[in-house]
């Protein structure tokens, strides 16, 4: 009766360590999960949920702890070994070949031809009885994000797996789209799959899973059934802090002449895969937020490119930055007339890692804080500029002389943000603001970007967090194939109304080609 | 089981030890190659590294031989901080040699105080031209540059044998593949009588300080190190790659051009076949042994131009083939190369208690 392979939790870990160098990712980590359960494991970015779920998947080997699987202590070798046992990985980064399609796709992944029989079938039936709607024919680069992520689950559950990671797998999807994910997630429980699920988005974890193992700073602090908490709770536990929601702002009058004006600005990718940006027109006053929303890969990096300038746009008026024709500038130029930016990417765009602090808030600061006598760098004056920095945005560094890699990605983003918002620009342009960012961090953020409209600059933030474009913008507008919905006012927004319009790129596919060929 | 693990940050111990250790490694391997050899090792290395420096004249050899190298590996290592792979050097250097000779054979007459000047000139520009060749071939092609810098480099030493042994061969030369003797105008002023030490030995150093100063300390040698340590950031401060790969292969191109006039004008006299014995090619390792720093490139330079004075020295005391000299160098390149391993990276002996090493190591 008490068989320890059919009965008891399927997955017992105790004790699990990892050092890497200068960072203890996993401290004594223990995580049970049971049979036909939804557990999820919550913690900010760094907390050392991925670490903990690699080990599970045999990419990660620990230095010290006991893994139990199904009664039975096991050492996992390599991922092969976890698929053998029965675990199956979704990682938040596909590993798909674009110009091959999904039966392909799912063969490279087989061990042996034998495997490969049927295949297609096998794709077919599993597709459909999980609602997975999936076309086995379909080359991967015709694909949406959410039917990609479609693709990596068949692939898991053709080998049958007891345990399905799931990681953060809903940061790509629309709304709709994860509403269906959680079908199948409960559908796949209900049928002795237990699924781990990694998460920093709490309503999600409240509304799906069943129990919680929450992680900080590599360490466990609370197990919960997250149904039980509020939100609020839940973050709490995870950021070791007491939360105050920003306040919302109050909605500015648009009567303010408009410092930042998009005129059907339209620019084609220079990129295979990348996305052509289609008569795209806005209109930002002074003292405004606009949030731009849409899922990852629909234009939002070659929006950021055109209006930092670092692809100039063609017509010079597509352009304007308080008045001045700004299309044809490059970043240096739209400086000068008072622009500032912050990429998403921290790493090797916002910030050159291996250059000190000092060095970096140089790299945009250099023209609107005269940094430069003579072509010669005023070292004196680029220090006190990154001191600046470092107090006003509480960067917790050794100082100016510190490497840009040697910072949290939390207090990098506020160094980066806090070298733009200081310049005291007109128009402040941020893709993805918190992206990767611990919440006191974001919360820092946010306060900054309102601060900066109250004091009457126009602000643009393109964000795949529609929680953040809610809290944030006066107006939302979404980036969908590389056009710009009409902005609606936030109070008129709601979060389905919202989602639609992410979802929208078929539909506006079709104008955009008559918008190109103009 | 030996382990490579990343540190997580740049170890500023290694940034200086590793070329020390990169050294170590070589004499021992260069020693081991000569025991094999059947010589003895300790002689070998100590006539190829000790010896030269002993001899009467030994110092002003070297500083004549490292003038060249030094002014070629300060242009390398601005370029290579930038990210741009200039590696036909020796093409440079001859183009330049050919442009400043042609102007002293072209003008036996002209008038001291014009004639040099004006090869100083011509041979800066011979460099740049084909430096600037190579820059726009990558702008405008996207042609890798370091195919077509290292094919310049043969297309311009067949062009110096053409001009050698053909149109500008000396009549009076009894058929050697040389031209005639440079007026004594023409020559690079000598510092110290009856030697080779000629101008260039000071002014190498002096290029070096003034390099080291724009790299470090001015806008441009900021955007040369933006560039070369992440592209999109450089796009994203404003600053142009094209313009900035013009400026490195026109400063290389011409640092080049104006070592090849120098060394034809002040060591030679004279134009022949056998103008460069690779110094392009080792001005490579001179750069890279200097930890691309136009300062480091000072004794990278001299200590480099100590294994050419010690490949004749070898050659002529314990006759050893003249490859020695390049086997050397090449050890060296290597060594150089896999030492840096250690800056980012640390070995360890793989084991259960790993965490508690790797706190202890911290």
């Amino acid at each position: 009766m008490n068989d320890p392979m059919r009965t008891g939790p399927l997955l017992t870990m105790t004790g699990m360590t990892k050092q890497y160098p200068g960072c203890l990712a996993n401290d004594h980590v223990s995580l049970t999960v049971e049979r036909n359960q939804i557990h999820a494991l919550l913690g900010e970015n760094g907390a050392g949920k991925s670490t903990l779920v690699k080990t599970i998947y045999g990419v990660v080997k620990p230095d010290a702890g006991e893994i139990i699987w199904q009664g039975q202590k096991v050492a996992i070798q390599n991922p092969g070994h976890a698929q053998r046992l029965g675990v199956g990985m979704v990682f938040q980064h596909f590993s798909l070949f674009e110009a091959l399609t999904v039966t392909e796709n799912i063969a490279l992944g087989l061990g042996s031809a034998r495997e490969r029989i049927g295949l297609r079938e096998r794709i077919v039936r599993i597709s459909n009885e999980y609602g997975l709607p999936l076309d086995p024919d379909r080359v991967v680069h015709d694909l949406s994000v959410g039917e990609r992520q479609r693709i990596e689950i068949v692939r898991c559950l053709l080998q049958n797996p007891k345990l399905l990671i799931m990681d953060e797998p809903t940061s790509v999807l629309t709304p709709s789209e994860v509403k269906k994910l959680f079908v199948t997630l409960r559908r796949l429980a209900a049928e002795g799959c237990s699924i781990l699920y990694i998460s920093h988005k709490l309503e999600e974890v409240r509304a799906l899973c069943s129990a919680a193992t929450i992680m900080r700073f590599g360490k466990n602090v609370g197990e919960c059934a997250p149904a039980e908490k509020t939100v609020k709770e839940l973050a709490e536990i995870m950021i070791n802090m007491t939360l105050h929601a920003p306040t919302p702002r109050p909605l500015t009058a648009s009567s303010k002449p408009p410092r930042l004006v998009l005129d059907k600005l339209t620019i084609r990718s220079p990129h295979h895969f990348g996305t052509d940006l289609k008569a795209i027109s806005l209109s930002l006053a002074g003292g405004e937020i606009l949030g731009i929303a849409g899922i990852a890969g629909n234009g939002q990096s070659e929006l950021m490119d055109a209006l930092s300038g670092e692809v100039p746009a063609g017509k010079p008026e597509s352009i304007m930055i308080d008045g001045v024709a700004a299309g044809h500038m490059g970043p240096h130029e739209r400086r000068g007339i008072h622009g500032c930016f912050v990429p998403e990417e921290r790493n090797g765009h916002g910030a050159v890692t291996a250059m000190t602090l000092a060095e970096n808030a140089f790299l945009s600061g250099f023209t609107r804080q005269a940094l430069v006598r003579f072509g010669i760098i005023n070292t004196r004056k680029t220090a006190a500029f990154a001191e600046h920095i470092i107090r006003s945005f509480d960067v917790r560094t050794t100082g100016p002389k510190a490497e840009a890699r040697s910072l949290s990605g939390g207090n990098l983003q506020k160094f980066l943000v806090g070298r733009e918002v200081l310049q005291d620009p007109a128009v402040l342009v941020i893709n993805q603001p918190t992206w990767g960012v611990d919440a006191g961090a974001a919360l820092a953020i946010h306060e900054a970007i309102m601060a900066l409209a109250e004091a009457g600059a126009a602000v643009m933030i393109i964000s795949q967090d529609l929680d953040e474009i809610f809290v944030l913008a006066d107006r939302i507008a979404v980036i969908a194939g590389g056009r710009v919905s009409a902005p609606v006012l936030k109070r008129e927004a709601t979060v389905e109304s919202i989602g639609r319009l992410m979802g929208g790129t078929a539909a506006a596919e079709a104008p955009g080609e008559m918008a190109l060929a103009e | 089981m030996l382990k490579i693990e990343p540190r997580g940050y740049e170890s500023k111990f290694w940034r200086y030890a590793s070329p020390v250790l990169a050294l170590l490694l070589t004499g021992a391997t260069s020693g081991l190659i000569f025991a094999a050899m059947g010589r003895p090792p300790g002689l070998t290395v100590y006539t190829f590294l000790i010896a030269p420096l002993l001899q009467q004249d030994g110092f002003e050899a070297l500083v004549v031989k490292a003038a060249p190298l030094i002014m070629m590996g300060v242009g390398l290592s601005l370029a290579y901080r930038a990210n741009v792979w200039n590696i036909g050097t020796d093409g440079q250097f001859t183009l330049g040699a050919i442009c400043g000779g042609g102007m002293a054979l072209a003008f036996p007459d002209a008038p001291a105080w014009a004639i040099f000047p004006a090869m100083i000139v011509a041979g800066a520009i011979g460099g740049m031209l084909n430096g600037g060749l190579v820059a726009w071939l990558r702008i405008r092609f996207n042609a890798n540059e370091i195919l077509t810098s290292l094919m310049f480099a043969y297309i311009t030493q067949y062009l110096l044998v053409y001009l050698v042994t053909g149109p500008w061969r000396d009549p009076q030369g009894f058929g050697f593949p040389q031209t005639a003797l440079f007026s004594d105008d023409a020559l690079a002023p000598k510092l110290i009588e009856d030697t080779n030490v000629h101008i260039g030995v000071v002014l190498a150093p002096l290029i070096a300080i003034a390099l080291w100063f724009m790299l470090e300390k001015t806008l441009l040698g900021y955007q040369f190190r933006v560039l070369g340590q992440a592209t999109r950031a450089a796009r994203f401060a404003g600053f142009s790659e094209n313009r900035l790969v013009w400026i490195a292969m026109l400063i290389s191109g011409g640092l080049a051009g104006l070592a090849g006039m120098l060394e034809a004008t002040g060591t030679l006299g004279q134009l022949t076949t056998t103008l460069s014995p690779g110094y392009g090619f080792t001005a490579i390792i001179v750069a890279f042994l200097g930890r691309l720093n136009p300062l480091g490139v000072i004794p990278a330079g001299l200590l480099l131009a100590l294994t050419y004075l010690g490949g004749d020295a070898a050659q002529i005391n314990l006759g050893l083939p003249n490859a020695v000299t390049g086997i050397f160098q090449g050890i060296l390149l290597f060594y150089l190369l896999g030492c840096d391993i250690l800056l980012l990276n640390r070995f360890r002996w793989a084991s259960t208690q790993a965490p508690t090493r790797a706190k202890a190591a911290q």
